[in-house]
């Protein structure tokens, strides 16, 4: 079967890879590219753990064809950190213990880090709207929340 | 907030470092199982029944080996009969032989090159059944003329034993004082009848292993196991190997809550591994998850309770039927054992049923089987409460137990703590504020046994000064956190100066699956003892050092000090600094069977609101109080007290399974499986008790499971107060309020 060559930037960096047509982004970033910080949860746009930003968009990576990446901008949360440097929501939900097993982390900080780069603001109720397309089964949500209100009060601050 | 007991002053027990693991998490690098990739491995998929009962006639694998990239075929053929043997209907669970039992048991599986590759493979499987018939409830399980599941399934605790076999696996029977007289001397009986449907544990990381089978017939086991001590064991079972011949390697793991204390896929891996010489990894979808691993029981529960006119309990009489999916269990035994557990009263009779149907076999959920018992009990209590104009907390407080009254299976209570609960609760800005408008507020009180079992811990000490600590327990919420504020406050060493590790089974000693509470309580003793084993032998180099009796020198905050004063104070790094020299480097190893876990006792409050138009509720506010000994580390506490609320929250509200009439699970995603989001939700108010556990050298007794106890009572009562409806049968979902209300005003 021939494979479908695909161009796009992840995380900063250049990436090249070949994917089947019918194959997940989430599939091609886990497998292909070696992104396992993108988790499958479900597979079918229902828990959010493998949200990443599609130039600057939030997406279910599950859902979209990896072809479809061509000539896109891609963050996952193996991007999120300037080098050592964590991201204000990183760091949060780390003092904010924000996360039991994790496996829901890099998930909710990218749907996080979407709300926050369009709403520097949001109320409580704005956080839960916007990050009711994450599942998390082991905190009740919290501490997520408050960990992503936190940061979002760090992140004025310092700008 | 805490409502803490004077305790003594710890520097390290009760403050919120950041978790040691908790890096790995926030960057994307922690390794979970299905994260790993191997040179040369295969992918496993596996061929599930369609069918809810039927007698497998027979197996075409020709046309699927013959298929593009396929290495290895196994059927229920290529592995043992265990027959009656441990681990007998594990094995017969983990893939089917004669039978299929519900719609989604194993059939076959397959590994091949690519995962797509796999699935084609499976389904190129050709299998015949003969379809049988079928039963989804209780209530067709149980009539005589079911179709019986396994042939030679005789009810136990029945008297004289049936000659017959049935689906009824066994009558439990708790019985204290005359319930009769009980009933006989009550100013009000209230008694009804309720209904819960199965519910799955919902961890959002599906179940995964990879197996790496070699030449020398051992096999190496990376998975998402909440205990791989018994994936080890459990495997080497099913294979019909010997244990040794199996290392597992626990992953991070994504959530367990008690499903993953059993195994599905490692034996398959393992023998299709073996085959191929290949490593192969089979990770499951969430459609799998669903339809074939372990939900919690429905249950079928018929209460009565009697009191007197002051609120005090004559007696309970229980009748509750729990399923246990398609294999034997005993969950209707631990719903009796936990039924009134919150509650003192001399006459009890508590009859449960264990019965099994067409549905997966049972896996621990978060205190198995008390939330349903609970629901039921904590929802008369109010009704009793409401029929004689008390208020739902002083009922609850006048039938608190205390101390040495007998609990209700057996023992006599320990120290405990719900009347410390109860109070928290009464005393908080949630009970004291107003009830919202068009709203209702609700009690309920839980319990769950904790349990100790056994641990091990090796604290090394390292040539820096440092520790680590490695335990046989998986981390599911932060104990790695725990043992390490524990070593700190042992050693006086700081909390980040400590490694702690979750080690393999060829690493560190044998250790209990982390379940019913207890890695902070018993591995966590584990390390305590380790470390005093390591304070004495730091103590022993001192004295060495300066030729004194080793009586003479303390440890203190991380010190060795001459009491006498003599010699200057040598710190831990000084001394293992010279380790070489003075004895060699130090180490030390615990491995014990934890005694005393101590109960766990919780009460919550909610307010809720609802809407009388289209039957949807709303949780507007929700606190929580939970006696958890000594919290090590309160944030962690806390996730765990607010994690098992949100549970319980779901399990009232909205999570239900739904089959369709041959018994096929017809909402398999998270898209019909609702489970609670953010925007469902308040903010979780926590207040941790503290009544420490006198036997855990910090105090500590479980906090994992309770809190998920309470919430379905709770929400129960709330439902009732904002609508006057007695909400029986779960979820109490939109649709059944909005019919339960119509009917209402009728
Ligand atoms: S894996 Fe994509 S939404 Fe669940
Ligand atoms: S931390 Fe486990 S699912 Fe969110």
């Amino acid at each position: 079967m021939s494979r479908t060559h695909v161009i796009c930037n992840i995380n900063g960096d250049d990436v090249e890879f070949l994917c089947d047509d019918g194959e997940s982004l989430l599939d091609a970033l886990r497998d292909d590219v070696g992104l396992m910080g993108v988790k499958e949860g479900c597979g079918t746009g229902d828990c959010g753990a493998c949200s990443v930003l599609m130039d600057g968009k939030l997406n279910c990576s599950c859902l979209i064809l990896a072809p479809e990446a061509n000539g896109t901008d891609l963050l996952t949360v193996e991007g999120m950190a300037d080098g050592d440097h964590l991201h204000p929501l990183q760091q949060c939900f780390l003092e904010g213990a924000a996360l039991q097993c994790g496996i829901c982390t890099p998930g909710f900080l990218i749907a996080a880090k979407a709300l926050l780069d369009q709403n520097p603001e949001p109320t409580e109720t704005e956080v839960r709207y916007a990050l009711a397309g994450n599942l998390c089964r082991c905190t009740g949500y919290d501490k997520i929340v408050r960990s992503v209100l936190e940061a979002a009060v760090q992140i004025r601050e310092t700008v | 907030m805490t409502a803490t007991e004077e305790r003594p002053d710890y520097k390290y027990v009760g403050t919120r470092p950041i978790r040691h693991d908790g890096l790995d998490k926030v960057i994307g690098k922690a390794r979970y199982a299905a994260d790993l990739v191997l040179p040369g491995m295969l992918h496993g998929h596996i061929l599930r029944s369609p069918h809810a009962h039927a007698k497998i006639v027979s197996i075409d694998t020709s046309a699927a080996e013959a298929m593009p990239g396929v290495k290895s075929v196994v059927t229920g053929a290529d592995f043992p009969d265990l027959g009656a043997a441990p681990n007998g209907d594990l094995a017969k669970n983990v893939i089917a032989r004669d039978k299929v039992l519900y719609e989604g048991h194993a059939v076959a599986a397959v590994a091949a090159g690519t995962r797509r590759e796999a699935m084609d493979a499976a389904n190129a499987i050709v299998v015949n059944y003969e379809v049988l018939g079928h039963s989804l409830t209780i209530d067709q399980t149980m009539s005589p003329d079911a179709e019986i599941l396994h042939d030679g399934l005789i009810t136990r605790g029945i008297e004289p034993a049936p000659t017959e076999a049935s689906n009824i696996v066994a009558r439990t029977c708790f019985e204290r004082g005359d319930i009769d007289q009980a009933f006989a001397e009550s100013d009000v009986i209230v008694e009804r009848e309720f209904s819960t449907t199965p519910i799955h544990q919902g961890y959002i990381e599906p179940h995964a292993c990879v197996a790496d089978t070699g030449q020398d017939g051992k096999t190496v086991v990376w998975c998402s196991s909440q205990g791989h001590f018994r994936v080890r064991s459990a495997t080497a079972d099913v294979l019909g190997w010997d244990t040794s011949r199996v290392k597992v390697i626990p992953a991070e793991i994504g959530g367990g809550f008690g499903g993953k204390t059993t195994i599905y896929l490692e034996p398959l891996a393992v023998e299709m591994s073996a085959r191929s010489g290949r490593p192969v990894k089979i990770v499951m979808t969430r459609d799998e998850v669903f339809r074939a691993t372990g939900p919690t029981p429905g249950s079928k529960l018929k209460l009565k309770v009697g009191a007197k006119n002051d609120g005090t309990i004559t007696g309970v009489k229980a009748w509750m039927a729990y399923e246990n999916g398609a294999f034997p269990g005993n969950a209707a035994m631990l719903g009796c054992m936990t039924v009134v557990s919150p509650y003192t009263m001399e006459h009890m009779y508590l009859e449960g049923f264990d019965v099994v149907l067409n549905k997966p076999v049972n896996a621990a959920y978060r205190a198995p089987s008390a939330p349903m018992a609970a629901f039921a009990m904590d929802t008369l209590l109010d009704e009793v409460a409401e029929n004689i104009g008390m208020d739902p907390i002083e009922i609850r407080l006048h039938n608190c137990p205390s101390e040495g009254d007998p609990a209700p299976y057996g023992p006599k209570w320990p120290t405990i703590g719900l009347k410390e609960c109860l109070e928290a609760i009464r005393d908080s800005d949630h009970y004291k504020s107003p009830v919202p408008e068009n709203a209702g507020r609700g009690i309920a009180s839980g319990f769950w046994f904790n349990i100790g079992e056994a641990s091990s811990a090796t604290v090394n000490l390292n040539e820096n000064g440092t520790a680590t600590v490695v335990t046989g327990s998986p981390d599911i919420g932060g104990s790695r956190a725990s043992m390490a504020l524990m070593a700190a406050e042992e050693l006086g060493l700081d909390v980040y100066s400590i490694t702690p590790v979750v080690g393999d089974t060829e690493v560190v000693g044998f250790t209990d699956v982390t379940e019913g509470s207890r890695a902070t309580f018993a591995t966590g003793m584990a390390v305590v003892e380790a470390c005093r084993d390591l304070k004495m032998q730091l103590r022993q180099r001192a004295s060495t050092a300066w030729d004194c009796d080793v009586e003479e020198v303390e440890w203190v905050d991380g010190h060795a000090v001459h009491s006498p004063g003599d010699h200057e104070a040598l710190s831990l790094a000084a001394i293992t600094a010279a380790a070489k020299r003075t004895g060699g480097p130090l180490g030390a190893t615990a491995s014990l069977n934890a005694r005393g876990a101590g109960p766990a006792f919780s009460t919550h409050v909610v307010d809720i609101a609802v809407d009388k138009e289209t039957g949807q509720t709303q949780v507007l506010r929700y606190t929580t109080a939970q006696d958890a000994g000594t919290a090590i580390h309160p944030s962690y506490v806390e996730g765990q007290m607010q994690g098992g609320v949100v549970q319980g929250i779901g399990w009232a509200l909205n999570e239900e399974y739904i089959h369709d009439a041959d018994g096929r699970m017809e909402n398999s995603s998270f898209l019909d499986y609702r489970i609670p989001v953010a925007s469902d939700l308040p903010m979780i108010e926590t207040i941790i008790v503290e009544v420490p556990n006198p036997s855990h050298p910090y105090g500590v007794r479980g906090v994992g499971e309770v809190g998920i106890v309470p919430p379905l009572a709770a929400i129960a009562n709330a439902v009732h107060d904002a609508t006057g409806l007695r909400m029986s049968d779960l979820p109490m979902s939109p649709p059944r309020i909005l019919a339960a209300l119509g009917e209402a005003v009728e």
